[in-house]
């Protein structure tokens, strides 16, 4: 174990897997010269040179697809997006070509293309660089989704993306890049994708979190234990597959849960796993499911705006309290 | 920096000149022009039975840009397409039984079924699909030309699309990544003046498509899309180019489709008149070439009477293959979604 930046785990994982398969390449805006808009890509241009640390022009829709050829016929290109928010301009790429490909050939042209950066709400960077991302793709079949949490997990999960044979849209943080954790340094440590984990144990309620609202939630989780509420939190880590098992064997325990989104509500992860805690555990439930979600605004540029835009701990607190208030156990 | 390659490859025929071509290419030639056009004939009448569903994108008249370019290719290069490929998929080598039986929606479809006449792929020829995003395919192809350079391969890629993927910027992303990183990439715009019903002129503001190459120092030519052995030429020079600098091209094969843009579109009467139509098919590519080559002496009238009876029977057995083949069983809708391990 070594104590490193959510950051440098990407960056080893990057590096690792690398050294580990000569088919894996960096393609991207800035990824190279500059070592990344957010430094994630640092030194490895100058350990792998520029025939697989490759600086794009700003093309998007371009160099997404140069991946996908790519790995048509035997690369495995790790494309990084400078920020999700741009991924829009590749959309079509990543749903109607790298998606369906495998399918739409029976079979006959696999897609191993991991896709990266940063993505979800940051701070004060309005509308356009602020945004939850991860609805927009996990609605497709063909598509992996992955979200962690920690360097940890951002590491292994980087790690097993870049070794899976399919595409996986990988979306990381701005906010956590600096954040600091144990984090193992064994070149094979791998997290399977579709484990979600238990963040914390408890047994009153089930909260299921990711990222800077898995934080939020165990913040809300330690102000509700000196009352005597008990929080369970679950992290998906990997949102399509998602580890259904977990999250049910849960709320089977808990008996109420609680989603926490950064997105919009409408159609978003909460409605997902609000419905299929329904569907499996109906009979277990002593309230209904609730979400907190963000409001359905694009993200507004004031600093008191944007946080009435997001999930508060207070909004997560009232939400335990409104389940654990409903019925008794 | 790429060179930019001008050629008026003007059309030089005549009874007693030579047509640079021997008999084996030419047989080769012809059969592959015929067989696309017997194919898509066939098709066209099994669409009106009921027996192909969706859209089905036939290339009656431009079969000489398929045949021509895939000639001068070796077995390992790639190609790749769009909606409109069934051409490009026979020339390339892949079984026309089983390209029928796809078109059917049967199991033994080179797809499996699921991909339809827009989406054939044959890995056994190195064929990477038919498209049908407009203008989507051009990065692929551009990251195929990337691979083969990564991996240190002399192959190249030829990649087909209509003039109605050049307002894409899909198609100018494309050039400027090939001519900036020098791939081997052949973009063959097979400009048949209707992107569906709107024509060349009001679509862009320079319809010389060829001439955008030079915004992107590109080598770039014209060629007519009608004569299949000026395609083997200059499609050989730039698949020369490609092997040896790394270098792309963009060639324009001005040619014509006398069918609609899909069977929905049977005539395509509303946007063009039936006069152009039927002056288009005077330089019919199929009817040209088979005037050379006789007139030429490379192949005789009954070499023509024999190729005729193999493509027609060759159509035939795909047409009752397909029809034989099961549909795809229910079980295979979930598989393919994912590649496991």
């Amino acid at each position: 174990m070594a104590v490193m930046t959510y950051r440098e785990a990407l960056n080893q994982a990057l590096r690792e897997e690398m050294h580990r398969d000569d088919r894996v390449f960096l393609i991207g805006e800035e990824v190279g010269l500059y070592e990344g808009a957010y430094k994630v890509t640092q030194g490895l241009l100058k350990e792998f040179g520029s025939k697989r640390v490759v600086d794009t022009p700003i093309a998007e829709s371009g160099f997404t697809g140069v991946g996908i050829g790519a790995a048509m016929i035997g690369l495995r290109p790790v494309v990084e997006m400078m920020t999700f928010n741009f991924a829009l301009l590749a959309l079509d790429q990543i749903v109607n070509s790298a998606a369906k490909m495998y399918y739409m050939s029976g079979g006959q042209y696999h897609i191993p293309i991991v896709i990266r950066g940063p993505g979800g709400p940051a701070h004060q960077l309005a509308a356009q660089h602020s945004q939850s991302m991860e609805s927009y793709f996990y609605h497709v079949p063909g598509l992996k989704v992955v979200r962690p949490s920690t360097p940890a997990d951002a590491k292994g999960l980087l790690k097993s993306s870049i070794r899976d044979d399919n595409p996986v849209i990988f979306i990381e943080s701005e906010t956590l890049y600096a954040m600091k954790g144990e984090v193992p340094e064994d070149p094979d440590f791998l997290i399977p994708l579709g484990q979600a984990i238990v963040r914390r144990e408890g047994t009153d309620v089930t909260v299921v979190a990711y990222m800077g609202m898995m934080y939020r939630a165990l913040e809300a989780a330690e102000e509700l234990a000196t009352e005597g509420i008990s929080v369970e939190i679950v992290d998906p880590r990997t949102l399509r597959p998602m580890d259904t098992d977990t999250i049910v064997g849960s709320v089977r325990k808990t008996h109420r849960a609680v989603v926490v989104e950064a997105g919009a509500g409408f159609a978003g992860m909460g409605s997902e796993i609000a419905a299929f805690i329904t569907e499996q555990a109906f009979d277990d439930l002593d309230a209904p499911v609730e979400r907190v979600t963000g409001a359905s605004a694009p993200m507004p540029y004031a600093r008191n705006l944007e946080r009435a835009k997001m999930p508060s701990k207070e909004k997560i607190i009232e939400a335990i309290r409104n389940v654990c208030d409903a019925g008794g156990s | 920096m790429a060179q930019n390659v001008v050629t008026n490859v003007a059309t030089k025929d005549g009874a007693g000149r030579a047509l640079g071509v021997g008999p084996d290419v030419a047989r080769q030639l012809l059969r592959d022009m015929m067989l696309i056009r017997r194919f898509e004939e066939k098709a066209a009448e099994a669409y009106a039975l009921g027996k192909i569903g969706g859209f089905l994108h036939l290339s009656i008249g431009e079969e000489a840009v398929a045949a021509g370019a895939t000639s001068v290719l070796r077995p390992n290069d790639y190609a790749i397409s769009t909606y409109r490929e069934h051409g490009h998929c026979l020339a390339k080598g892949s079984d026309p039984r089983r390209v029928m039986a796809e078109l059917f929606g049967r199991r033994d479809g080179l797809s499996k079924g699921k991909g339809g006449s827009m989406h054939l792929f044959d890995r056994s020829r190195n064929f990477l699909g038919g498209h049908a995003i407009v203008g989507a395919h051009l990065p692929l192809a551009t990251g195929v030309g990337f691979a083969i350079k990564y991996q240190g391969g002399d192959q190249v890629v030829v990649c087909y699309f209509g003039d109605g993927a050049v307002p894409e910027g899909e198609f100018h992303e494309s050039m400027n990544l090939a001519a900036l990183w020098k791939l081997p990439v052949i973009y063959l715009c097979e400009n048949n003046r209707y992107a569906m019903g709107t024509s060349l002129e009001r679509a862009l503001a320079e319809t010389e498509i060829w001439k955008f190459g030079r915004a992107y120092n590109m080598a770039c030519e014209p060629v007519d899309g009608m004569d299949v052995l000026a395609i083997r030429e200059v499609v050989g020079r730039a698949v020369e180019r490609a092997r040896a600098e790394r270098a792309p091209t963009l060639i324009e094969a001005r040619t014509y489709r006398y069918r609609g843009h899909s069977m929905r579109d049977p005539a395509g009467a509303v946007y063009r008149t039936k006069e152009e139509v039927e002056r288009e098919k005077l330089r019919d590519p199929i009817g040209l070439f088979r005037n050379r080559v006789t007139r030429a002496g490379v192949l005789t009238a009954a070499d023509l009477r024999a190729l005729e009876k193999d493509v027609n029977d060759l159509v035939d057995e795909a047409v009752v293959f397909a029809d034989a083949s099961p549909e795809p069983p229910v079980e295979w809708l979930l598989a393919d979604v994912f590649k496991e391990d």
